[in-house]
């Protein structure tokens, strides 16, 4: 089977876009968003991780192996940050008998 | 006669056709990118439950990074990523001169990247922002803003050896494409030092706005 190969031009479309995004981003974060800069600057890194991941990295064209072992990887990273944030998110909620 | 050994002069006794070969390459290698995804997760944890805690003094820390310079150096980082792209396309193609002025481009921009951290690291050092006994912080809670830069010097530190590690490995991958180690055929190699290679431009996409942008709002 002949190795799928993606073409100079998509390279070239996706190097401009990570350009683009990182000046959108970069712009945004001096306009006062309240809560959503946080969200919007995520959001827009997220992109950014998709273009270099799914054609710089050919995940979009590799084995479902591979697809597979890359999504459990940020399944894992999600558990770590969303776990630990419901303990220091919640904290003070109920507050704390005796004190 | 022995058909296996036809396949290609690279392929290992173990594996039965080249395409298994760099099948289990490419796996090997993200399966190491993962512990690498959870090796950089801790420090985003840790990241993220103290600018929760202390959100005030991490924004103000924040302006104290150089924003120009901090962006110069994502761009920087997406252009090697751009070159580092070539440089396997030109592999898979069959270009040796492709291959090689790729890699000299991708560790020259991994080397501006690197020497324009180390001018902004300079200034924290002559800035009095280096944790430690002569940190020194003007405004309240001294102690949150050694925080944050704890975890900047900490983040940034890492990343910029992974780069130092990186180019490395390209210095290496560059004698084996001089020596025509390289074909069609046959160039795992390349292919996975840009895997490498791409994971530490991601985490730069990440550490940019959570380290750079997170105060800039406040102060206009």
């Amino acid at each position: 089977m002949a190795e799928h190969i993606i073409s100079r031009k998509t390279y070239t479309y996706v190097f401009l876009a990570l350009l683009v995004l990182t000046g959108i981003t970069t712009a945004v974060a001096f306009v006062d968003l309240g809560a959503l800069n946080v969200v919007v600057a995520l959001a827009i890194a997220v992109v950014k991780m998709l273009l270099v991941a799914l054609v710089f990295m050919h995940v979009l064209y590799s084995r479902r192996l591979t697809q597979i072992t890359v999504a459990g990887g940020l399944m894992w990273l999600a558990i770590l940050l969303v776990l630990t944030m419901t303990d220091f998110v919640t904290r003070g909620w109920l507050g704390v008998p005796g004190t | 006669m022995d058909t296996h050994a036809l396949e290609s002069p690279a392929l290992r006794h173990h594996f039965d056709t080249a395409e298994q070969q760099k099948d289990a390459s490419t796996l090997g290698m993200w399966i190491f990118l993962v512990t690498e995804i959870m090796f950089f997760g801790g420090l985003f944890a840790g990241y993220t439950v103290y600018r929760q805690l202390y959100p005030n003094v991490f924004a103000a820390a924040s302006n104290e990074l150089d924003i120009l310079l901090g962006g110069v150096n994502t761009a920087v980082l997406i252009f090697s990523s751009f070159t580092m792209v070539l440089a396997v396309w030109s592999a898979q193609t069959g270009s040796r001169k492709g291959l090689m002025v790729n890699l000299v481009l991708t560790m020259l921009l991994g080397l501006v990247f690197l020497v324009i951290k180390g001018f902004e690291w300079h200034h924290k050092w002559v800035m009095h922002e280096i944790p430690g006994a002569s940190f020194h912080w003007e405004g309240p809670n001294p102690g949150q803003a050694q925080l944050f830069f704890s975890l900047y010097f900490a983040m940034t530190g890492l990343h910029a050896l992974h780069m130092v590690v990186g180019i490395g490995i390209l210095s290496l991958l560059l004698y084996m494409a001089w020596r025509g180690r390289f074909s069609r055929d046959y160039y795992t190699p390349v292919d996975t030092a840009g895997l490498y290679w791409h994971f530490v431009d991601i985490i730069w996409i990440f550490l940019f706005p959570l380290l750079y942008l997170i105060g800039r709002h406040h102060h206009g």
